[in-house]
């Protein structure tokens, strides 16, 4: 490592001890100073990958909502960090409730939902211009729990009219709008698959909160949650293989995982209340929120490995919840 | 990929990685919106005179309770709304906010569809007994605006709500 006025430069091999032998080359980073922790987490994703074989996740950033006051007058603000919780950077005021941010597939730019407007509406966040646009919605409709296609072009999104919330997709650019599924149940919570040919999304179609996966351009369901209680907020995991969720089950919430077909379900945390997954970018960590009850609970972010080890909390200035996952910087 | 590559790749790459500005909403409301503080601050009027909004929210009854994942209405239900809709139809000079709301056991974007539901529930109804629809719009909170802090029944119970914000009309 060499500092030379404000420029660092750092150089690092991987040496395995067991075989005697390096693993992959000697690589050198260099950048200003002050990224010296993007360097760190840089050279942990390299050690990561060549170790393990997988691409790592520390070079990422989370999304999220920042909480504080009592319970009954919260205050929210759109906020982002490092995934390990450093460097903290507002995105709005808390003059209005904000939820649930989204990245776009390429990290550029977030979706959430805000009620400035006095009503729950979708805006786009450019992160490197910080310029906001709210997305077209018809007077007298809510619309939130939007979420990117892999193209970044197509948001799906959750609309309510007249008391039913339905599926639709929207076309960022255009604001062209395509209804995705007609029922009088609930339909909210989409998520894409990796390869953007499918849509994940939780309805009370059956009577209560179930999981079911339908073509990307809308048409017949099939429901993939079978056992028991009610099952929400399905995510997608970037490697297609399974889908994260909550389970609330007997007065608890679960954070769980299962197949694409809904075989092979598995609960890794237990709470009065967890909620609202999110994957790192390499699909083996899910972050999520966990509030703890009574007057004063209070939201907290927490991590968990998909073998279901290694459950910790993610410390933030305040209260946080709703985390999205970046997708890796580069 | 070369040495020399990747370290002006990664130079690039911090250069863009700061964000510190800080948006802040042109038109400012208070952290919860219209009538979400609930019972007390800034209605108008009088609960002595009976076409005051301060009437209408402690006689009449501003609001309605649900069962646990319910939107369907209560005998109690309907009556407090007959009693709203009668106030309404004679007081035309009020437009009305339902705002629905659900108690913590629930997930954030199912609670928010269910507060609609109720929202609208209550909206169909008062219509029902004659209230211009125009004059009723609804919004859901979902769990985001409990009045009830603690994680028992008797807190949930008041949480599951829909609550009839009056505004004057001619603001509106």
């Amino acid at each position: 490592m060499g500092v030379s006025g404000d420029r660092l430069t750092v150089r690092f091999r991987v040496w395995d001890v067991f075989s005697g032998a390096e693993l992959g080359q000697g690589l050198q980073f260099a950048g200003a100073t002050e990224g010296w922790r993007r360097m760190a987490h840089k050279v942990a994703d390299q050690v990561y990958s060549r170790i393990t074989g997988e691409s790592g996740y520390f070079d990422s950033r989370v999304a999220f909502v920042s909480e504080s006051g009592p319970k009954d007058a919260r205050q929210k603000r759109l906020a982002i960090m490092d995934y390990d919780g450093a460097n903290v950077q507002y995105l709005t005021d808390s003059s209005s409730i904000v939820l649930a941010p989204r990245f776009s597939p390429t990290g550029d730019r977030l979706l959430y939902t805000s009620y400035e407007s006095g009503f729950p509406r979708i805006s786009v966040l450019d992160l490197g211009r910080v310029e906001r646009r709210v997305l077209e919605s018809q007077e007298g409709t809510m619309s939130f729990a939007p979420r990117f296609a892999p193209d970044g072009r197509t948001v799906v999104f959750s609309l309510t009219q007249g008391g039913n919330t339905d599926l639709y997709r929207m076309d960022i650019a255009s604001g062209a709008t395509t209804r995705l599924t007609q029922a009088p149940s609930i339909e909210t919570a989409p998520s894409y698959s990796p390869d953007g040919s499918q849509i994940v999304f939780e309805s009370d179609r059956s009577g209560t909160q179930q999981l079911y996966i339908m073509p990307a351009g809308g048409g017949e369901a099939r429901r993939i949650s079978n056992g028991q209680g009610r099952y929400g907020t399905p995510v997608w995991s970037p490697r297609g293989d399974l889908i994260a969720f909550t389970k609330q089950n007997k007065g608890r919430f679960h954070i769980g995982v299962m197949r694409t077909d809904g075989s092979n379900e598995r609960l890794l945390t237990a709470s009065f209340l967890d909620e609202g997954p999110t994957w790192a970018p390499n699909g083996r960590v899910i972050m999520f929120t966990r509030e703890t009850q009574g007057a004063g609970g209070r939201a907290q972010l927490y991590s968990v490995d998909i073998s279901g080890r290694n459950l910790r909390p993610v410390r933030t200035p305040d209260g946080a919840s709703d985390p999205a996952w970046s997708p890796l910087q580069n | 990929m070369t040495l020399l590559s990747k370290a002006a790749l990664a130079g690039a790459l911090l250069a863009l990685a700061a964000c510190s500005n800080t948006l802040t909403g042109d038109d400012a409301m208070t952290a919860g919106g219209p009538g979400s503080a609930g019972l007390g601050a800034g209605i108008a009027g009088s609960a002595s005179d009976p076409t005051s909004p301060a009437y209408f929210q402690q006689s009449i009854g501003d609001r309605v309770l649900f069962e646990v994942d319910q939107s369907s209405l209560t005998p109690t239900a309907q009556a407090t709304l007959q009693g709203q809709a009668e106030w309404l139809m004679a007081n035309p000079d009020y437009t009305a906010i339902i705002e629905g709301h659900a108690d913590e056991q629930g997930t954030r974007e199912y609670n928010l569809a269910l507060g609609a539901r109720r929202a609208n529930a209550a909206r169909e109804y008062l219509i029902s007994r004659g209230v211009a629809g125009s004059r009723l719009k609804t919004v859901s909170y979902g769990k985001e605006r409990p009045i009830e802090v603690c994680s028992e029944e008797s807190c949930y119970a008041k949480n599951r709500r829909a609550v009839t914000v009056l505004a004057a009309a001619a603001m509106s």
